[in-house]
């Protein structure tokens, strides 16, 4: 075993000195660190639109004209049509949960566009319930939204269902852009890397020309020579890989804790989050960012080796 | 052993190597060595000796006509062939090139390593190698703080660690006083009694002279002189 590893410690091409390799790490560091924002946010885009797109989905806003402004069957004596249309939700299997927003709620939503005296001015307001359906993401709870609107027209003509579907489209295609973009800007910081490592190679390559070409005399195979100059690279871009991933850590879990309150449902705490809030989130990180982030500096290495075995080999064909 | 067939020669800069404006260094040349053979290669400066012996350690590939080596037609041969056939050749340079950044024993055993030799099998025979040629006192060092003589024994013990079959010397006495070019010699002539192919290139006649043997002369590219 240490025979082996005197071989493989075994410097013939002395690159330990050559230059190129010392601002490798530095390079690969500031690229692992993109790589991990990169991956970080593609993650926190497709969580946060799942999380809008679930709530945007599981909910139906429904919308009872006031009496006299549609024709209505008679109403029994102290009920409203209001109170018609929300016991006919509550009795619809898939609805959860049924709750008609009162006139002082009605009139906090107004407020922003019709402003503060919204209640004085006497429009004809329909009467709103908020409706939370039980389904499954995307859907609208297995209810069957037309059936639903047809018998609401029956109960109180002019009610409208709305099922804010057209968000639910937007979000997904606003998360799946973004998602795309980070993935986008992951692959731009591979190749970043690849070609900066080329480069390097080229350069220890260039001041060892004279010893590359007497190994080739002395019969080196293309493997050997592309190999101990990959192996450099591929340690290299190891070490910067590790670098940029200390580094990137705390900044990915200081923005998963700011970006808890947005895809948990637990309560948010005033003010910014801790030290201890942030080693709590630390356990909590999406599943994907615990495998992505530690695959940083193996791919960072593969991407080393790979681009100067490339490299080198390119190199050595101008050789007989 | 050697087999040259009509073996021309030009230098270019293009991709591969050759450029077919570019004049013929090695024109037309034909000649065979046998194996355990010894050949001289003479010529003035500029007849094309070096570029003969960069054809013969497969440091290029013949622009014309065909070079066969060890039963190996280089010029045909597959690039990932040629390895092996190099680890079959031992050369000496006239500027040594040994590795500066490598002791004179890791310089020594470097085609072994080259060749797969495992390190604990190496050792036994580098180090009677480095005695052979009397560098054993100096195995730890670099090769810069050498003197000449020491350089060029130590390019010699490189060149033969591996027992080659064919062994080929570019000037090989040329930064070395007499008695250092005897000493040499005395080596060159040893691995040829024990089999080895050899082929010296020079242009001290007084050194053939003293051993002499066949030779191929080369002028102007051309083969003059065989036998």
């Amino acid at each position: 075993m240490a025979r082996v590893i005197a071989a493989r410690r075994f410097d013939g091409l002395g690159l330990r000195h050559a230059p190129g390799w010392r601002i490798l790490p530095l390079i690969v560091a500031a690229m692992t660190f993109l790589a991990a924002l990169a991956i970080a946010g593609a993650q926190g885009a497709a969580e946060l639109g799942r999380h809008w797109q679930q709530g945007a989905a599981a909910t139906l806003t429904v919308q009872v004209p006031r009496p006299g402004t549609a024709p209505s069957p008679p109403v029994a004596a102290g009920e409203t049509r209001r109170d018609r249309v929300a016991a006919l939700l509550r009795g619809t299997p898939g609805i959860a949960a049924v709750r008609p927003l009162g006139d002082a709620e009605l009139s906090d939503l107004l407020r922003p566009w019709l402003g503060s005296s919204a209640e004085q001015l006497a429009l004809p307001l329909p009467a709103v319930i908020a409706v939370t359906v039980s389904g499954a993401t995307g859907t609208v709870g297995g209810v069957d939204l037309a059936a639903l609107a047809a018998r609401l027209e029956a109960t109180a003509p002019g009610t409208l269902v709305e099922s804010h579907g057209i968000w639910v489209r937007r979000l997904a295609l606003l998360a799946d852009s973004l998602r795309l973009c980070a993935l986008a800007a992951l692959g731009l910081v591979a190749a970043v890397a690849g070609a900066v490592i080329v480069v390097a190679t080229r350069a220890a390559l260039a001041s060892r020309r004279g010893v590359v070409e007497t190994l080739h005399g002395l019969g080196a195979t293309d493997f050997y020579v592309a190999d101990r100059f990959a192996r450099h690279a591929c340690r290299a871009a190891a070490l910067g890989g590790v670098a940029g991933l200390v580094l990137a850590v705390p900044v990915v879990v200081a923005l998963t804790a700011l970006a808890a309150p947005f895809v948990s449902p637990a309560p948010v705490e005033p003010g910014l989050p801790g030290w201890a809030e942030l080693l709590a989130t630390l356990p909590r990180l999406p599943p994907l960012l615990f495998w992505a982030l530690p695959a940083l500096p193996l791919s960072a290495a593969a991407i080393g080796y790979i681009a100067a075995q490339g490299a080198v080999r390119a190199w050595l064909r101008r050789l007989p | 052993m050697i087999r040259a067939e009509g073996v021309g020669l030009h230098y270019g800069s293009s991709e591969d190597g050759a450029d077919a404006a570019a004049p013929e260094v090695l024109q037309a040349l034909s000649f065979s060595v046998p194996g355990g053979g010894w050949r001289w290669l003479l010529g003035p400066s500029g007849a094309g000796k070096s570029s003969l012996l960069r054809l013969l350690h497969v440091s290029a590939r013949p622009t014309r006509g065909r070079l066969h080596l060890m039963g190996v037609d280089v010029g045909q041969a597959r690039r990932r062939e040629l390895p092996a056939l190099r680890r079959r050749i031992g050369m000496v340079f006239q500027d040594f090139r040994l590795l500066a950044h490598l002791s004179v024993f890791d310089n020594v055993a470097l085609p072994l390593r080259l060749a797969g030799r495992p390190e604990g099998q190496l050792r036994a025979d580098v180090t009677e190698m480095l005695r052979w040629v009397g560098l054993s006192k100096v195995a730890a060092m670099r090769p810069t703080v050498l003197s000449g003589g020491e350089q060029q024994r130590a390019a010699i013990a490189r060149a033969v660690i591996v027992r080659p079959l064919l062994l080929l010397a570019d000037e090989p006495t040329g930064n070395l006083d007499d008695v250092q070019a005897e000493r040499l010699m005395v080596l060159l002539r040893e691995m040829n009694r024990l089999g080895t192919t050899v082929i010296v290139a020079t242009h001290n006649m007084a050194l053939v002279e003293r051993h002499p043997g066949e030779a191929l002369e080369l002028a102007r590219g051309r083969l003059v002189r065989d036998g």
